[in-house]
């Protein structure tokens, strides 16, 4: 029992960061009705920009603000740059040039930082926390990061302006454009957020897989897994859904079988797609044809 | 010096009524072509909306009523003159027309299905440098139809196709604009409705001065409300006039009113 429910709290520590990625992968899907593939090695990639940063001396929190304000311009030049000039290109086109850039950051990561792993630092401390016996200190420290920054964001959709000119201009461009919203701009800044999340997300989870250019691979398969189980459409289904596959990968990898655990994220997808491709919390598309 | 000034005078005088309506004029198009890839859908169209007036442009299905509301906005690849009082916003972006105060309700009601009654209302004066003044906006709204008041927290793709309509409406009026576009707001509603919509827009005409540009195929209720009536057949201006002359001419009235 106390095993179970191990492995059901550092699935929860696993599944925020899934959630994160997930919530990334989600915004800029309602807005584009594109999934970027790019999103986990962004993140990789802005782990590495914090993991240069504290190599030259710059304090971990600093390293860590740097990093994301850093991820944030660089996912809307990313956008503005090299998204836009396409965005009107048939879907297999955009498809390749996620993928391409998917390529280029993991190569060009591992061109300037090699592909040896490398240990990354936590900001928390090495024994538990409140003498539980349950979560490292890292496991609760990554959880209330990733839990602050879903809040923040869950804050800035619901009671801002700004949020809801994003909103609006992810469901409805035309209409948005005729209330005076600059959807492209809407767009980009979308691109932005979700890096910065992705680089916050990247951060917290490379103490544990530790830091090489594939870091994201994986993390990027459950995160998707996370959000189709529970509505590609729906922000807080995704999230809901990151934190179950955490959970659920974390038992599968105990009582089935680690060697499974990846296999389980793939079986959540197919059975997702197949069963109720909508998920658990997103709507059903009819579309008149 | 004096002889120039005379003639000038006497010109003017001459064009009196043409002269006095282009310098009120709050919109003024003049050879407005249209175009949807190849086909071209406007064919050089001059029109006005006198500041405060309301004008509507009538005709059937195809005529090119909605694509002349969406070439004053620039919406689609559009030519000629576009001036909101008196300055040119042809060229520009969408988004930059509607940031110098002008409203539109499009075609098929543009609604945020996914966001609250309320959060349409507020995106709708997303343009607005007042933020403390929207809330008194939305108040405002609620007056004038107490439907949208009853559903503010409700998503607004649950609402009726009326409520939407209403909904349309409200949106472009939070932007607090000079000038408001209109596309068949009557469209799909239940004739009671479109009695009660059309007196809120002319009690909003009257009270805030907002010019109207109103495209409908409903003549008798567009004639009514209107100063000013442009008749459009397959992107051309065949006809145009006081919405009282217009009503009055015989081919209009077998044609257009049915009677």
């Amino acid at each position: 029992m106390n095993q179970l429910l191990h492995q059901v709290l550092s699935g929860l520590a696993t599944g925020g960061i899934y959630a994160s990625v997930a919530l990334a992968l989600v915004m800029i899907y309602q807005a584009t009705h594109l999934v970027n593939f790019a999103q986990g090695e962004m993140a990789m990639f802005a782990t590495y920009i914090a993991w240069a940063l504290m190599q030259v001396g710059v304090p971990y929190w600093w390293a860590f603000a740097i990093t994301v304000a850093g991820a944030f311009v660089v996912g809307v030049a990313v956008e503005r740059i090299i998204v836009r000039p396409v965005e009107n290109s048939p879907i297999l086109a955009l498809v390749i040039v996620f993928i391409a850039l998917l390529v280029i950051f993991n190569s060009v990561a591992g061109w300037i930082f090699t592909y040896t792993i490398k240990p990354f630092p936590s900001p928390f401390p090495a024994e538990p926390l409140f003498g539980n016996r349950f979560m490292s200190s890292h496991e609760i420290g990554s959880m209330a990061i990733t839990l602050i920054v879903l809040l923040l964001l869950f804050a800035f959709f619901r009671f801002t302006p700004l949020g809801l000119a994003m909103r609006a201009a992810a469901q409805n461009p035309v209409s948005s454009r005729l209330v005076g919203i600059r959807v492209g701009w809407m767009l980009a800044l979308g691109w932005g957020l979700a890096a910065a999340i992705g680089a916050i997300a990247g951060i917290m989870v490379a103490p544990t897989v530790f830091l090489e250019p594939n870091m994201m691979g994986g993390i990027l398969l459950y995160a998707f897994a996370g959000a189709l189980l529970g509505g590609i459409d729906s922000p807080s289904g995704a999230v809901l859904g990151g934190f179950i596959v955490g959970v659920l990968e974390n038992v599968v990898g105990v009582y089935v079988g680690s060697e499974l655990k990846l296999t389980f994220a793939l079986v959540v997808i197919v059975g997702v797609l197949v069963v109720k491709p909508s998920g658990l919390f997103g709507k059903v598309h009819v579309v008149r044809v | 010096m004096s002889t120039e000034t005379t003639q000038a005078a006497a010109a003017t005088f001459a064009h009196a009524a043409a002269a006095e309506r282009s310098a009120l004029a709050l919109l003024e198009v003049r050879g407005l072509t249209a175009q949807y890839g190849p086909t071209k859908v406007l064919h050089g169209i001059d029109f006005a909306v006198g500041a405060g007036g309301i004008t509507t442009v009538l005709g059937a299905n195809g005529a090119g009523k909605t694509t002349l509301l969406r070439a004053v906005c620039n919406m689609i690849r559009t030519g000629g003159e576009v001036r909101l009082a008196g300055e040119r916003i042809d060229g520009l972006a969408t988004e930059a027309i509607v940031r110098r105060g002008v409203g539109h309700v499009p075609d098929g009601r543009g609604t945020f299905m996914n966001l609250t009654v309320e959060e349409n209302l507020r995106v709708g004066a997303h343009a607005r440098k007042d933020r403390a003044e929207i809330g008194v906006d939305c108040e405002r709204m609620y007056t004038y139809f107490p439907r949208l008041k009853e559903r503010r927290r409700q998503q607004a793709g649950t609402l009726s196709g009326g409520e939407q309509q209403m909904l349309a409406v409200s949106r472009a009026l939070m932007l607090r604009p000079r000038l408001l576009l209109l596309d068949e707001p009557s469209f799909g509603l239940a004739p009671l409705i479109v009695q009660q919509l059309f007196e809120i827009l002319k009690a909003i005409n009257q009270a805030e001065r907002i010019g109207m540009l109103l495209v409908e195929q409903n003549a008798a209720m567009a004639l009514a409300l209107a100063d000013h009536a442009y008749l459009l057949e397959t992107g051309r201006v065949v006809m145009s006039g006081s919405a009282q002359a217009i009503r009055s001419d015989e081919q209009v009235r077998r044609s257009y009113l049915g009677y």
